[in-house]
């Protein structure tokens, strides 16, 4: 087993270090001059030329790239261009939105997902799971933001139960925090949810058609206590995976949402930064998002381990 | 997760917002776009004044919803009998919202800043004037010009122009310490900017003592945040698409104001075929503004045929100088050697005016032969490409700055136009100081550039203001960008 998390964590530590580079020369082919942009079309030469210096942009790209990795290394992600903030301040204050959105969402979409999913599998062929099967294929086709316009019309504009957007922040209390959470979390974690019911209940029939469910079928054993105890745990490595999959793409992936409901996270920081050339910004948290996914299927590779013993001596 | 929380959460919010309804002091106002920082006088984007603009930073003049000339800082100046010397007279007991007080030594401060060599001042222009700046007393200050400038009141009622303290000027872009009315509260990045009124302003207090600023990017959102009265104003709400449906409600007033954005097609009036102004003018007949105003902005919008504003006393009214006909268009290309048709290509940067306006226009101007390809480009790549390399046919971009029309008398921007007789006009006219002397140089100088045809005018970017039917004091017309909140209140 530790030579199985050593070799990972290495393979991270390598992933990382290449995402960095080429996060960063992507980032430098992107047409266009910050300065320039900041100081719009009626900027003299002479005042870009100042704030050019004045952001470092006439340093030497291998220097800068050196100067933004020692940074990371002890925790300073240096200062944005636009916001003349210190990024890792920056994204501190998106995380404390984006992280606890994509756990509720998860969360959210794992309880509706996996009963879901062993209820149908339970009841192959039924009408329930017909039916089941049915919604789920509409919720994977339901675009996510449009669903979220619906959620906003209905629970915000027609009840007013809920605000139709932005986050008040956590010091404004708990329960107003997470009311602001609550229709783009329902609205991440539904069509989510759909995806995994049906992963998980076809991960299920799979299993149950080995031969050694037969086997324990033959003993004696009852449907229900077949596919509690032998069929479950075996069927989760692909759910596992789906899941990996579903919290990276939480995490990185809700620019939409959080622009339909006008959410500070990381999704909005990164788009924000990008229409504004704020490069300091972005390859920061491209890097960061990027050491999440991977942190996150490293963990889900250890999952994998926990769930199924071989892996660990094969690794 | 049961039901009962959200259902007091929202018995609750309704027992709030009716007990607030009595003596309401706070609003929320909805923006597009975030700003970058809060400080006027080291960005050009616009939504920097739009928050701070009147409300937290003052100039010595400032530019009033009409877009005239009053006191700002300055409660009044003097003028040399020569134009080169302005002794201001500053207000009495103003004081920065750190508490140090307003004197002479902060406006030659602020003045020298913007002016200097360093500077990142993005309209250093404004000050190119000025030789010197001295203060003559406690509150007097004397700027002296290298030459007569008509416009330099105005120049000084620019954000980009307004009074700093040297102890603040350099962490003003987080944390703005101003003279105005209000200062700041809190700003929660990517969310909202919250301001709250400043007890010891040196004028009439604002009367609301909170103002959000929210920014929500997305159209549908703005909509749907307006309605659920989340925000309660959307000084240019970004879904022109939604505006019949506000003004079908009577819980909303829909103000269409007008903006100092003149919407062009900008011409390179060096590149082959287009230094032919036969080529120009052609293409001005081709167009449809009125069609183009109604696919690309829902009608919204004012047809214009010169570089001016429609809402300013000195403007021209050219949009017919070209009137819309393709045959004559046609017959006007085949006449200059273009019977085969032009083949070039239409630039169009990433606002919705440009992109749906640049479709249009490709298709009118299809129909006289010329064929546009049309190539989308990010901000950065137009400023890149277009503006600072003239490596470009056509694009369309609105220029907001008011009263730029000396654009034209530039060397090497990116028109590529060279009028000696329009420059020869335009210095006239910074030398020029008496109001209607200069009114009548403004009209020579629209004639002139639409008789060249230099760009083909298209519209001026409407404002769509949309607010709640009891707020009273917001601007309808936007002659500088700003949401002046300092005299907006509710009415019960």
């Amino acid at each position: 087993m530790a030579y199985y998390i050593v070799r990972r964590l290495l393979i991270v530590l390598l992933t990382l270090w290449v995402a960095s580079v080429i996060i960063f020369a992507m980032l430098q082919v992107i047409p266009g001059d910050p300065a320039q942009l900041m100081l719009g079309i009626n900027a003299t030469d002479d005042s870009i030329a100042a704030l050019r210096s004045q952001l470092g942009l006439d340093v030497p790209l291998l220097q800068r790239y050196l100067n933004w990795m020692s940074g990371m290394m002890v925790g300073d992600f240096g200062y944005s261009y636009t916001y003349g903030a210190a990024v890792g301040s920056l994204i501190a204050e998106r995380v404390v939105v984006s992280l606890p959105l994509a756990l509720i969402a998860l969360t959210l979409s794992t309880v509706i997902a996996i009963p879901v999913g062993i209820f149908t599998a339970s009841r192959r062929g039924t009408a329930t799971d017909t039916t089941a099967m049915a919604i789920t294929q509409v919720g994977i086709a339901i675009p996510n933001f449009w669903f979220a316009i619906l959620l906003v019309y209905i629970f915000a504009i027609s009840f007013r139960l809920v605000p139709a957007g932005g986050f008040p922040g956590w010091d404004t209390g708990l329960w107003p925090a997470l009311k602001s959470l609550l229709l783009p979390a329902i609205a991440l974690a539904l069509p989510q949810a759909a995806i995994l019911s049906r992963v998980t209940r076809s991960a299920l029939l799979d299993t149950m058609a080995e031969d050694y469910i037969r086997t324990a079928r033959a003993k004696g054993l009852t449907a229900q206590h077949v596919l509690w105890h032998h069929a479950l745990r075996n069927a989760l490595i692909p759910v596992l995976t789906i899941l990996g999959l579903q919290f990276a793409f939480l995490l990185a992936g809700t620019i939409i949402i959080e622009n339909v409901f006008y959410l500070p996270g990381l999704g909005r920081l990164v788009f924000q930064s990008i229409q504004r050339l704020d490069l300091m910004v972005v390859q920061s948290v491209v890097v960061l998002l990027v050491a999440s996914v991977i942190l996150i299927n490293f963990l889900v590779d250890l999952a994998y381990a926990w769930a199924d013993p071989r892996l660990r001596r094969e690794g | 997760m049961t039901l009962r929380p959200i259902l007091l959460g929202g018995l609750a919010a309704i027992l709030f917002s009716s007990s607030a309804l009595a003596a309401r002091m706070d609003l929320t106002i909805g923006m597009v776009l975030e700003p970058p920082g809060l400080d006027p006088t080291a960005e050009a984007a616009a939504a920097i004044d739009e928050v701070v603009y009147a409300n937290v930073f003052e100039g010595l003049t400032r530019i009033g919803p009409d877009g005239a000339i009053t006191a700002g800082l300055a409660k009044k100046w003097t003028i040399s009998e020569d134009g080169l010397s302005y002794a201001f007279e500053l207000r009495e007991g103003a004081t920065f919202h750190d508490g140090t007080t307003l004197d002479a030594s902060d406006v030659v401060f602020s003045l020298d800043r913007a002016r200097a060599e360093d500077s990142t001042n993005a309209q250093k222009a404004l000050f190119s004037a000025i030789e010197k700046v001295e203060a003559t007393g406690e509150t007097t200050v004397v700027v002296t010009l290298s030459e007569p400038s008509g416009a330099f009141l105005y120049n000084m009622g620019w954000g980009d122009a307004v009074i700093v303290a040297p102890e603040s000027a350099d962490t003003n872009k987080e944390n703005p310490v101003g003279t105005g009315p209000f200062k700041l509260d809190n700003w929660q990045r990517g969310s909202a900017i919250t301001l709250s009124r400043n007890e010891n302003y040196w004028g009439e207090q604002a009367k609301l003592d909170k103002v959000t600023f929210r920014f929500i990017p997305d159209p549908a959102a703005a909509t749907a945040a307006l309605l659920a009265g989340d925000v309660q104003a959307f000084p240019n709400l970004p879904a022109p698409e939604a505006i019949a449906q506000f003004e079908a409600d009577p819980r909303f007033i829909v103000a269409i104001g007008s903006t100092e954005g003149e919407t062009i097609l900008s011409t390179n009036n060096k590149k082959p075929p287009f230094d032919n102004i036969m080529v120009r003018r052609a293409m001005a007949h081709a167009i449809d503004r009125q069609a183009i105003i109604d696919g690309a902005m829902f009608g919204l919008g004012t047809p214009i045929g010169t570089h001016f504003a429609p809402h300013n006393p000195a403007y021209v009214e050219l949009s017919e100088t070209y009137e819309y006909n393709p045959e004559k268009a046609k017959a006007m290309l085949a006449e200059a050697g273009f019977a085969d048709g032009i083949k070039a290509t239409l630039k169009l940067p990433p606002p919705s005016y440009a992109r749906r306006g640049g479709e249009i226009i490709a298709s009118q101007l299809r129909e006289v032969g010329i064929d546009l390809e049309i190539i989308p480009l990010e901000w950065g790549q137009w400023l890149e490409q277009v503006f600072k390399g003239k490596d470009y046919d056509l694009t369309i971009v609105s220029h907001t700055e008011p009263n730029d029309i000396d654009i034209y008398a530039r060397d090497d921007y990116y028109f590529q136009y060279e009028n000696p007789d329009f420059k020869a006009l335009i210095a006239k006219l910074n030398v020029t100081a008496e109001e209607e002397a200069r009114f009548d140089l403004y009209r020579q100088a629209q004639q002139i550039i639409t008789d060249d045809a230099v760009n083909v005018y298209l519209f001026q970017l409407a404002k769509n203001g949309v607010w709640d039917a009891k707020l009273n004091g917001l601007w309808e017309n936007s002659p500088v960008q700003a949401n002046d909140v300092t005299g907006v209140s509710w009415s019960e």
